[in-house]
C-alpha cells in the first residue's frame, strides 16, 4: 500500500506486551486511516459490547492513527480516538505537530493501546526499538516540566545508545497533563506547549490507562508514494492556495476574537447569554504585541496560522501559549467576561499547562459562573471563590480545584453536561438549561442564532461528534463545511485549515490518488465511504452507555439557550426557530439515510455492507418504538 | 585568503523560523528523492517547543571537518564554498562530527557516509521555500562572508539555550 508505513503497533498496557498488527489493503481502501480506520477498529473490537464499555475503564481502546496523506499534505496531523468519555460514542480528534511524521518514519501508521498500566508509564519508540518506561517522576507534572524532562531524558538515552553517528533530532511527543491523570472529562492529549486533541476527552482515557506520554523518533523516510512528482504538484497547489490567504496567515484564527463577536455576532459571551460584543480592546491587533513568533506552524505547513505569545511582565507574567487561537480567545475571553488579551493569554496558558481543553473547559467555567451569577452556586459551594465575570484569577482558582477534584471541583471535573445533571440533583432544580452542549460535548465558539456564521440548524444536533465545530452536519452533504468532508480530512489525516479554498479542496482528491494510487471519486466518497464511517459513529452514539444514553428525539437538538433571542447587537431579537429546527433535522435524516428517529436505516446499512451494525441497531429501533413517553 | 572563500552562504535568523520544516522536505526530496527528515542536510531541531533551530553547515573559513578526515573524503567546492563528501571514500568514522564546533555532520541513517550540506551546487532549495513562505529564517548571501561564519557553528543546545533565555526566561532555558 502506497502512502502507508504498513504496520500498526499494538501495546497492551496491562501486560506490557508489544506487537505489530497489519491492516489489510481492503480495509484501508474502505476506511483510509485516522477517524475512518478508528471507527472500523473500534466497531470490530467493541461494537458488540459498546453500551457496557466504560470509556475510562481498561476495556476501552485508545487509538492514535495517521492517514496516508499525513506528512505529505501541508501541516502534520494525527487522529486520536477511542470510546469518548464525553459522548460515549466515537470521536475523531486530530492534533498537529511532527509526532505523526516521526511515527511514520519509524515504520508505523498508528498505535493501539489496550488495558491499563499499574504504574505510570511512557512509551519510547526509536524506529523498531520500543520500550515502556517508568513515568512516576513526571506523573502529576504540568506540560512544561513534562515536555522538558522527557525530551531531555530521551535525547540522553539516544546519545548513549546510538553513539558515533552524530546528533539525532529530538523525538516528537504526545502527553497528558494533570487533568488527564485525574480523569477530568475535559482533558486533552497534548503536543508541544499548546497543541491539543481536544474534542472527545481522550486525555482522560490516556490517564485512565496510566499512560503519561508517547515519544517517537523515526529515522527512516516517509513511506513510498504512488507518484512523487504528482504528489508534490498537488502539495504545491495546496501551498499556493494557502499563501494567498494573507489575512489568515498574518492573524491566524485569532482575528475572529473580535470579528466573530462584533461582526457576525456568533461568539459566546458570558455562557452564551449573548453572542455580540464590540470591545475593541479584544481585537487581534491588541494581541500582537505579545507575539514573540509571528508565524508558527507544524510540519510542512505554509499557512503557519499559529503565533507564539509570551507575557513577560505584569500580574500574568510567565504565561506561554499560542495566539491564542479563536476558540481559546472566545471561550476563555468574552465567554468569561474577559475583554483584555492578558487575562485571556494567562488562562489559555494555564489550560495548556494543566492539560485541559480550552473549549470544553471554557464552557464549563462559564456554566459555573452563570450559576454563581444566578445565585444557584454560592461562594460556599465554590469553596470560597467569588466567581465574577471578567475575573481571570478567580477562574484560575476554579481550574485548580477542578484538576484537584476538590469540593465542587469534583463535580465539575465531569464536564458541563454531567455536572449539570449532578448539580440539578443537588439543588433540586433543572440547571441543564444553562449547559451549552450537544451529546455531552461543549459546542465550539460558533453560534447559529445570528445566521451569519458557517454552522446551520442541523450542524450540531445531527453531528456524530456533538458540539464539535470542526465536524458539523450540513446540507448538502458534499458542501465544504459538511461532516462528510470533515471525515475526509480526519481520515486522510490532514489539517482542515489548509483546505478552505476550492482549489485546495480539488487538489486533495488528486493528492489522494498521487499518494495511494487509489482513484477515489467524490461520488464514491460522499455516497459510500464517508457514509460507512458516519453511520458507525452514529451507531456508537445511539448505543451510548454505560452512564448516559442519548435519545435522538430529545438530544438531537441545539441547547435550550439558543431558543432564547439574542438581546443586543445587529442581530438582537434573533433566536432558533423550533419548527424550522424540527423540519431541518428530519430533512437531514432523510438525506443521510437515517429513519424518522435518526437511526441509520436497515437498507442503507445493508447497501454499505454494514450488516453487523444494522443488527446491533435493531434493539435501538425497538426501544425507540416502544418508548412513546418521549415526543 | 578571504577572497578564496565561499561565494554563497546561507544566513539564518532562528527566531524567524516558523518550524514548518519545508526546508527539510525540499532538501530531502532534492537529495534523496524522498521526504526524509533525518536525512535532510538541513535539520530543524526543536528542543523546546516554539524554539526551532534550522541546523546546517556554516562553512567555517578553516574547515576543521575537512582537515579532520583521515581518508580525504571531504573537500571544498571552489564555486560555492560548500563541503563536499565523497561517499565512496567516506568510512563513516565520525571524525568530522567531532571536529565540527556545531556538531552539524551526521551519519546517514541508512547508508554509511557523513551528511553535510552541499549548497545544492549554488541554488539551495531550502532557502527558496523559506523565502516563498515569507519567513526569511534562511537567506542567501552572495559573496564575502569572512571569519564570522564560524560564530554560527554552534550545537542546537547552545543556540536553543541562548534563544530560550531571551524568549522564555532563565527557568525554561535552564532545563534544556
Amino acid at each position: 500500500m502506497k502512502g502507508y508505513a504498513g504496520k500498526i503497533l499494538e501495546i497492551d498496557l496491562s501486560s506490557g506486551n508489544i506487537k505489530e498488527t497489519k491492516i489489510s489493503g481492503d480495509i484501508l481502501r474502505q476506511y483510509i486511516g485516522g477517524r475512518g480506520l478508528a471507527s472500523k477498529i473500534l466497531w470490530d473490537r467493541l461494537g458488540s459490547i459498546w453500551s457496557e464499555v466504560d470509556p475510562l475503564g481498561p476495556e476501552n481502546i485508545l487509538l492514535v492513527l495517521t492517514g496516508p496523506l499525513t506528512g505529505f499534505a501541508p501541516g502534520g496531523r494525527i487522529c486520536v480516538s477511542g470510546k469518548s468519555p464525553q459522548s460515549n460514542g466515537i470521536v475523531g480528534s486530530t492534533i498537529g505537530g511532527e509526532f505523526p511524521i516521526d511515527l511514520k518514519c519509524a515504520g508505523y501508521d498508528g498505535i493501539i493501546f489496550t488495558g491499563k498500566s499499574e504504574k505510570p508509564v511512557y512509551l519510547l519508540i526509536k524506529d523498531s526499538d520500543i520500550e515502556l518506561r517508568d513515568a512516576s517522576h513526571v506523573w502529576g507534572k504540568g506540560a512544561k516540566e513534562t515536555v522538558l524532562a522527557l525530551i531531555k531524558e530521551a535525547r540522553k538515552e539516544f546519545e548513549s545508545r546510538y553513539r558515533g553517528r552524530g546528533l539525532l533530532k529530538e523525538p516528537s511527543m504526545l502527553y497528558i497533563g494533570p487533568a488527564g491523570e485525574r480523569l477530568c472529562r475535559t482533558a486533552v492529549v497534548s503536543a508541544k506547549w499548546s497543541h491539543a486533541a481536544g474534542y472527545g476527552g481522550y486525555g482522560a482515557v490516556m490517564g485512565s490507562k496510566g499512560l503519561k506520554a508517547i515519544l517517537v523518533k523515526g529515522t527512516g523516510p516517509l513511506p513510498e508514494v504512488h507518484d512523487m512528482e504528482k504528489t508534490m504538484e498537488c502539495v504545491n497547489r495546496i501551498i499556493r492556495a494557502s499563501l494567498s490567504m494573507e489575512f489568515f496567515r498574518r492573524w491566524g484564527t485569532g482575528s475572529g476574537g473580535y470579528e466573530v463577536g462584533a461582526g457576525i455576532s456568533s461568539e459566546p459571551v458570558m455562557n452564551w447569554q449573548e453572542e455580540w460584543h464590540d470591545e475593541k480592546s479584544f481585537g487581534v491587533d491588541k494581541f500582537e504585541p505579545f507575539w514573540v513568533k509571528r508565524f508558527w506552524g507544524d510540519y510542512g505547513c505554509a499557512t503557519t496560522c499559529l503565533k507564539l505569545s509570551v507575557i513577560n511582565f505584569g500580574p500574568f507574567k510567565g504565561s506561554i501559549t499560542d495566539n491564542p487561537d479563536y476558540e481559546n480567545q472566545a471561550y476563555l475571553g468574552p465567554n468569561l467576561g474577559i475583554f483584555k488579551p492578558e487575562g485571556n493569554i494567562y488562562l489559555t496558558a494555564l489550560i495548556d499547562e494543566l492539560g485541559f481543553c480550552g473549549i470544553q473547559t471554557g464552557n464549563l467555567l462559564s456554566f459555573a459562573a452563570e450559576l454563581y451569577q444566578r445565585g444557584i452556586l454560592t461562594r460556599e459551594d465554590l469553596g470560597g471563590i467569588d466567581l465574577n465575570w471578567g475575573d481571570a484569577k478567580a477562574f484560575s482558582e476554579l481550574l485548580k480545584i477542578i484538576v484537584e477534584r476538590r469540593g465542587i471541583g469534583d463535580v465539575l471535573a465531569e464536564g458541563t453536561y454531567r455536572a449539570a445533571l449532578k448539580i440539578s440533583e443537588m439543588k433540586g432544580m433543572d440547571v441543564t438549561k444553562y449547559a451549552v452542549t450537544c451529546k455531552g460535548i461543549a459546542i465550539g465558539a460558533h453560534g447559529i442564532r445570528s445566521g451569519k456564521d458557517y454552522p446551520h440548524y442541523v450542524s450540531y444536533p445531527c453531528s456524530v461528534q456533538g458540539g464539535d465545530h470542526t465536524s458539523v452536519a450540513y446540507i448538502p452533504l458534499d458542501h465544504g463545511n459538511s461532516e462528510l468532508n470533515a471525515i475526509l480530512y480526519d481520515s486522510s489525516v490532514v489539517c482542515w485549515f489548509n483546505f478552505f479554498s476550492k482549489e485546495a479542496q480539488e487538489a486533495l482528491w488528486g493528492l489522494m490518488e498521487a499518494v495511494t494510487g487509489w482513484k477515489i471519486t467524490p461520488d464514491e466518497w460522499f455516497n459510500v465511504m464517508a457514509r460507512r464511517i458516519l453511520h458507525i459513529q452514529r451507531a456508537t452514539l445511539l448505543l451510548g452507555g454505560p452512564d448516559l444514553k442519548w435519545d435522538p428525539r430529545v438530544h438531537d437538538d441545539v441547547p435550550q439557550r439558543w431558543y432564547e433571542p439574542l438581546t443586543k447587537g445587529p442581530y438582537g431579537g434573533k433566536a432558533v426557530d423550533r419548527n424550522r429546527m424540527v423540519e431541518s433535522i428530519k430533512e437531514y435524516y432523510g438525506i443521510v439515510g437515517w429513519d424518522e428517529n435518526g437511526v441509520p436505516k436497515s437498507e442503507e446499512l445493508k447497501r454499505l455492507g454494514l450488516e453487523d451494525v444494522d443488527k446491533k441497531l435493531e434493539a435501538v429501533r425497538e426501544s425507540l418504538k416502544n418508548d412513546p413517553s418521549r415526543p | 585568503m578571504w577572497t578564496e572563500r565561499s561565494p554563497i552562504w546561507i544566513y539564518r535568523n532562528y527566531i524567524n523560523c516558523s518550524g514548518c520544516r519545508r526546508c527539510e522536505i525540499a532538501c530531502s526530496l532534492s537529495h534523496e528523492g524522498k521526504i526524509w527528515p533525518e536525512a535532510s542536510r538541513i535539520r530543524v531541531f526543536m528542543l523546546v517547543p516554539g524554539i526551532e533551530i534550522p541546523h546546517l553547515c556554516v562553512q567555517c573559513h578553516d574547515y576543521p571537518c575537512v582537515n579532520a578526515c583521515p581518508v580525504g573524503a571531504l573537500s571544498t567546492s571552489r564555486e560555492t564554498g560548500a563541503v563536499l563528501v565523497d561517499r565512496e571514500k567516506c568510512i563513516a568514522c565520525g571524525r568530522c562530527i567531532d571536529a565540527c564546533p556545531g556538531k552539524v555532520p551526521y551519519i546517514h541513517p541508512r547508508d554509511n557516509y557523513a551528511v553535510i550540506c552541499d549548497l545544492c551546487d549554488g541554488d539551495p532549495k531550502c532557502v527558496k521555500v523559506c523565502s516563498e513562505g515569507g519567513w526569511n529564517a534562511l537567506q542567501l548571501i552572495r559573496g564575502f562572508v569572512g571569519y564570522s561564519a564560524k560564530l554560527y557553528a554552534k550545537t542546537p543546545e547552545e543556540i536553543t539555550k541562548d534563544l530560550a533565555r531571551i524568549i522564555y526566561g532563565e527557568e525554561i532555558a535552564g532545563e534544556i
